[in-house]
Order: structure tokens, then C-alpha cells, then sequence
């Protein structure tokens, strides 16, 4: 899977009060956590992500609360990836079991400016800074995550496994 | 209770509780594992997300119904419309799938205080949470970590879940806790020095003498806000103290583990206890710790005693010992929630409602309410609060431009009489 994009960038300790504030958590629709996502972070969300869909973040993105609604906006919103120095734990694992594609590479993240354009090939784990030419390679992610990835999440995995 | 464990490499708690639920002997760090969880539990919020995500697998029942617990806890009693739908939608699924482990609101308390005090969560288990406080649970020597609602779908179809098997951090804590400090000063402290990603992805062991003389509540306090320090799993080990606290409440059997003495930690903290003072932690980070006797003039609007974190009976207690007698700064809101019916009816026996209310302080039913900025509560633009809560992100408690100090229940007291942040000394 390749996915070719522009870069919104974020600081460290994005949290997940900020991605969706817990106002709007009494709704599981997509469309209505979308509507809301990032709006105490950042207002131009929105506007943003019309013409970047790739989310580059310093350290620990996603920390605080387990509510899946804050991957959830954010997929609802467009996004397609998010690259990280790190990751908060329960924010990792419920992106990867929703089919949201996230990456860990401080190197990435440290070489990429809001606007840049990204091409992202997460099959080989190749990061390629189409603006300044550079290129970083990831850790290849462990079979079984690979495996919940390519069945489309956590659900359908475990309906092929049943 | 524990077995004599021979020829196995030393492991911590993390890797001993997580093996057992393998079937296994041993299990090395990094080690992806699928294991047998002892209960899955999820909340107004989470839930609603879990059972369409559980209906999408195709199973008719879940995997076992004493295993699964609900509780409405967090928008209610229903603070809206919306919120009224959701917990329906879950206490449907409750009732169709009999699940024995539902608390309807009049029974309901805030999950991380209910599930201990009704003895549903023990020693030795391995327990998901869809709630990232359900690290709660580490304090009775238990396994016990957040995840989401599509993990709580599942394990509620399969009774499994993933995990990685973590790296643990071991803090020892020495020396005696200075008057009218508690676990909660104890963990800002802590997170303080670990900062809010210091143990990602770890276990965090909290050991040492100043543990074992500590009370369960604060215990519980402490593996609280585990997951503030980003960590996976906070655990005390059992012993007398956790023995005495579930003797006629333990539900069914439990297994007691130890972590080997020659057991490898990723990195190890020594705390003095003898110089630790009471904690705030400032907006809007919870690693933001100082010294509460060390800030200024922070004059506040609202304060809040309450949560999974500080609204058991020692923190009522703290607070209406400071409380008693006098009256709350008349400019501010001082709210109180005791976290479950039980310690809602405790604390009235033991006169400390009344002191409350007789102080001009709003006493709550159980819910979590203000602490996650959904009733009860919530800040307007500018307006500022502390709270005995766990997290004060921007917005948390209402309005992106308010903010939350974060501390025990003897600095917030003091506060709602001084209308200040303000230790207990300069108010008694
Ligand atoms: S009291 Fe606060 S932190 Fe605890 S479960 Fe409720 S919302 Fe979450």
C-alpha cells in the first residue's frame, strides 16, 4: 500500500481530549467525531486536511484516554496515516485496529515540515520526502499486526479466525 | 498460595501474570502474546463502540457472562439525550446477553472504585479495560491495563487479547510519608520525574517500605495514573494490607504472584518519601509537579474532590477533617463526589456529607462527571479549578481556555477554603 500525500504537523503530547474532546464522545457516528476532531488543537483543521491527509506528530501522540473515537475522527477526517516519534500505547493499538495505518520514525519527523509532500510505502516501511528528496526506512511491523492490517482491522481478522 | 516456581528464568509481575494466562512457563520481554483475559470491561462511552464492533464478529453470546463488566458511569445519570440513547444501547446488550456484572445507576459508582470495593477484580488477573484507568486494578497485584473498544469487542467474543509482554520500571519508595501526604502526591511526584512518556510501553512496579505501609486507598490511587506516565500496567504486589482489604469480598479464588528478586528491570527509581511534600500539578500536563506550599497566589473558581483516582473514603476523610467546621470561600464552587454508593453511604454515617454540606460544598451522586468535561460541573472561558482528577490536558474540564490543577484531596480542601491553592497548614 503507497500513500502519497501532504504533511499537517503537530508538537509532542497530542492527547486525545484534544483530538476529540469527551463533549462529543455521547455519538459513536464518524461523520459527527469528524466534524469535532482537533478542534481545541488547532481551528484550521479542517481546512487543513482538505489537501493534507498525512499527520506527522513529535513524541507520545495520542496519550490520555482509551477512547477510540480519537482515531476514529481522525480516519473519519480524511487522514490516512500518521507518522510519530512515538506513540501513546492505547491510541497505537486502537489506530491499527480500526485500519488506520501508524508509523513510529523519529528520524521522519525530525526531516519533515508542515506542507511537505510525502510518498509512504508501508508494505516495505520506505518514508520518502518528496519535497527535500530524502528518504528513511522503517522496521517492517511484526507479522500479526501485519496480518490484523491486511484483513482490514481487529474485527475481521477475528471473524476469519472464528 | 503462590507455587514454587523451579528452573525458571527470574521474571517480574508483568511477566509472571501475563505467562500464566499464556499456559506458558516463561515469557520474555517484547513477546507478542495472545492470552486468556479474566474480565473485559467497558463504560457508557466506550461500550456503545464495543457492542457494534462486538455484533459485526458474528457471535451470538458473549464468551462468558460473569466476565463482562458494565457500568454506566461517565455521562450519567443521563446528562442528555444523546447520552440517554448510549447507555439504553448498552443496558439492551446487558439484559439480552445477561450480563451479571451491569450496575444501573442508584448501584453504580465510578468503575475503577466499584469493581475493587465489589471484589470482581483480584489478585493475579489479567483484566482489559476499555478506559484507560483501568490500570487501577494493578493496586491488588493484578495485570490490569486500557485498551479500546474494538480490544473490548473482541475479547468479549474470544475472552483473548494481544499484548506485548513489557519492559518494567521498578520505583522503591522509602522512609514515612510526611502529614496529610497520600499516593496521589506520591504518583504526581513520580510522574514528575518519569514525565508523561517516561515508561511507554511498561509495567511500572511501585515497591519498597513506604508501600507496604500504605493504605489500599492510596495504593489504588497510585496505579491510577500509571497511564499518566504512559505506562501499561502500575502494580503493587499483595500482601497483608490487600489481604486484609479483600477478606468477605473476593467474588471467587485468586492467585497470588511475586516478582523474582533477580527479576530484570529496564530501570529502577529511588524516592525518599521523608522529603516528598504535598504535589500540584500545574496546566496542562500532569508531569508539571511542584511543591504545593512552593506556588504562589493562584486564586481559583471551582474546586472538585472526586474521581476513580481521589474519591474514595480517605480522601473524604482528609477532606473533611481540613473541612470541618468552617465554611467554603463563598466565591468559588466546591464539589464533591464520593465515587461509589457505598462510600456515598460511609461517609454520611460518619458525618462527613453533612460537614460538606453544612461548609456550603455540592455533594454528587457517584459519576465521573466533571473530571473528563461532561456535567457537573464543566469551566467556562478563563475559569480555573483544581481537582483531586488524574489528567488536565487543555480542555478537559470544559472550555479549551480553562485550566485544572491537579492534586490530592488535603491541597484541594485547604483550597476551597482559602479560594486559593493553599496546603491544610494555612487554613487549620
Ligand atoms: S473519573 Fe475521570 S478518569 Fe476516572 S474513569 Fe471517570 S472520566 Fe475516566
Amino acid at each position: 500500500m503507497i500513500i502519497k500525500d501532504k504533511v499537517i504537523k503537530y508538537g509532542s503530547n497530542v492527547d486525545t481530549d484534544v483530538i476529540i474532546p469527551a463533549r462529543y464522545l455521547n455519538t459513536t457516528k464518524e461523520e459527527e467525531l469528524a466534524a469535532h476532531c482537533f478542534e481545541d488543537l488547532d481551528v484550521d483543521f479542517k481546512n487543513k486536511a482538505k489537501s493534507g491527509r498525512i499527520i506527522v506528530a513529535d513524541d507520545n501522540f495520542g496519550c490520555g484516554s482509551s477512547r477510540e473515537h480519537a482515531p476514529i475522527a481522525i480516519k473519519a477526517s480524511g487522514i490516512k496515516l500518521i507518522i510519530a516519534k512515538t506513540f501513546a500505547r492505547i491510541f497505537f493499538r486502537n489506530s491499527i485496529n480500526i485500519g488506520l495505518p501508524v508509523i513510529a520514525s523519529p528520524e521522519a519527523v525530525e526531516n519533515t515540515s508542515q506542507g511537505d509532500e510525502l510518498e509512504v510505502d508501508l508494505d516495505r516501511g520506505i518514508i520518502k520526502n518528496i519535497t527535500t528528496g530524502e528518504v528513511f526506512k522503517v522496521n517492517p511491523v511484526p507479522g500479526f499486526i501485519r496480518e490484523i492490517i491486511s484483513s482490514g482491522g481487529y474485527i475481521n481478522y477475528t471473524k476469519k479466525k472464528l | 498460595m503462590a507455587e514454587k516456581e523451579e528452573n525458571i528464568k527470574p521474571m517480574t509481575m508483568a511477566q509472571k501474570i501475563l505467562a500464566w494466562h499464556c499456559g506458558v512457563e516463561y515469557l520474555n520481554t517484547g513477546e507478542l502474546v495472545n492470552a486468556n483475559v479474566d474480565l473485559v470491561l467497558g463504560n457508557d462511552i466506550t461500550m456503545p463502540l464495543a457492542i457494534e464492533e462486538f455484533k459485526k464478529i458474528g457471535v451470538d453470546k458473549v464468551f462468558d457472562r460473569e466476565k463482562i463488566a458494565i457500568v454506566p458511569d461517565h455521562f450519567t445519570p443521563n446528562k442528555d439525550i444523546k447520552s440517554a440513547e448510549q447507555c439504553k444501547y448498552i443496558r439492551d446488550f446487558a439484559r439480552q446477553q445477561d450480563i451479571s456484572n451491569y450496575f444501573e445507576i442508584g448501584k453504580m459508582g465510578i468503575e475503577h472504585a466499584l469493581l475493587p470495593e465489589q471484589g470482581i477484580v483480584l489478585p493475579g488477573d489479567l483484566i482489559i479495560g476499555a478506559d484507560s484507568h483501568t490500570c487501577t486494578y494493578g493496586a491488588l497485584g493484578a495485570a490490569s491495563t486500557g485498551m479500546g473498544s474494538t480490544d473490548a469487542a473482541v475479547a468479549m467474543a474470544t475472552g483473548t487479547a494481544w499484548f506485548m509482554v513489557p519492559e518494567t520500571i521498578k520505583f522503591v519508595y522509602g522512609g514515612k510519608l510526611k502529614k496529610w501526604v497520600t499516593g496521589k502526591d506520591l504518583i504526581l511526584y513520580t510522574i514528575g520525574l518519569t514525565g508523561v512518556d517516561g515508561a511507554l510501553y511498561m509495567s511500572m512496579e511501585f515497591t519498597g517500605p513506604a508501600i507496604t505501609a500504605l493504605s489500599m486507598d492510596s495504593r489504588f490511587a497510585m496505579c491510577n495514573m500509571a497511564i499518566e506516565a504512559g505506562g501499561k500496567f502500575g502494580i503493587i504486589e499483595f500482601d497483608d494490607t490487600t489481604k486484609k482489604y479483600l477478606e468477605g469480598r473476593h467474588t471467587r479464588p485468586y492467585k497470588v504472584f511475586h516478582a523474582d528478586a533477580d527479576a530484570k528491570y529496564f530501570k529502577t527509581y529511588e524516592i525518599n518519601c521523608e522529603d516528598t511534600e504535598l504535589q500540584v500539578s500545574l496546566p496542562h500536563l500532569p508531569s508539571n509537579a511542584v511543591n504545593a506550599k512552593d506556588l504562589g497566589n493562584i486564586v481559583i473558581d471551582q474546586v472538585v474532590i472526586g474521581s476513580c483516582t481521589n474519591g474514595r473514603m480517605e480522601d473524604l476523610a482528609i477532606a473533611a477533617e481540613i473541612i470541618k467546621g468552617k465554611k467554603v470561600n463563598g466565591r468559588i464552587r466546591t464539589i464533591i463526589i464520593p465515587a461509589t454508593q457505598q462510600i456515598y453511604m460511609d461517609a454520611m454515617e460518619k458525618g462527613y456529607l453533612k460537614t460538606f454540606v453544612e461548609a456550603g460544598c455540592a455533594v454528587s451522586t457517584p459519576t465521573c462527571g466533571p473530571c473528563l468535561g461532561g456535567h457537573m460541573g464543566i469551566l467556562a472561558e478563563g475559569e480555573r479549578s483544581i481537582a483531586t482528577t488524574n489528567r488536565n490536558f487543555v480542555g478537559r474540564m470544559g472550555h479549551p481556555k480553562s485550566e485544572v490543577y491537579l492534586s490530592g484531596p488535603a491541597v484541594a480542601a485547604a483550597s476551597a477554603i482559602a479560594g486559593r491553592i493553599a496546603v491544610p497548614e494555612e487554613v487549620i
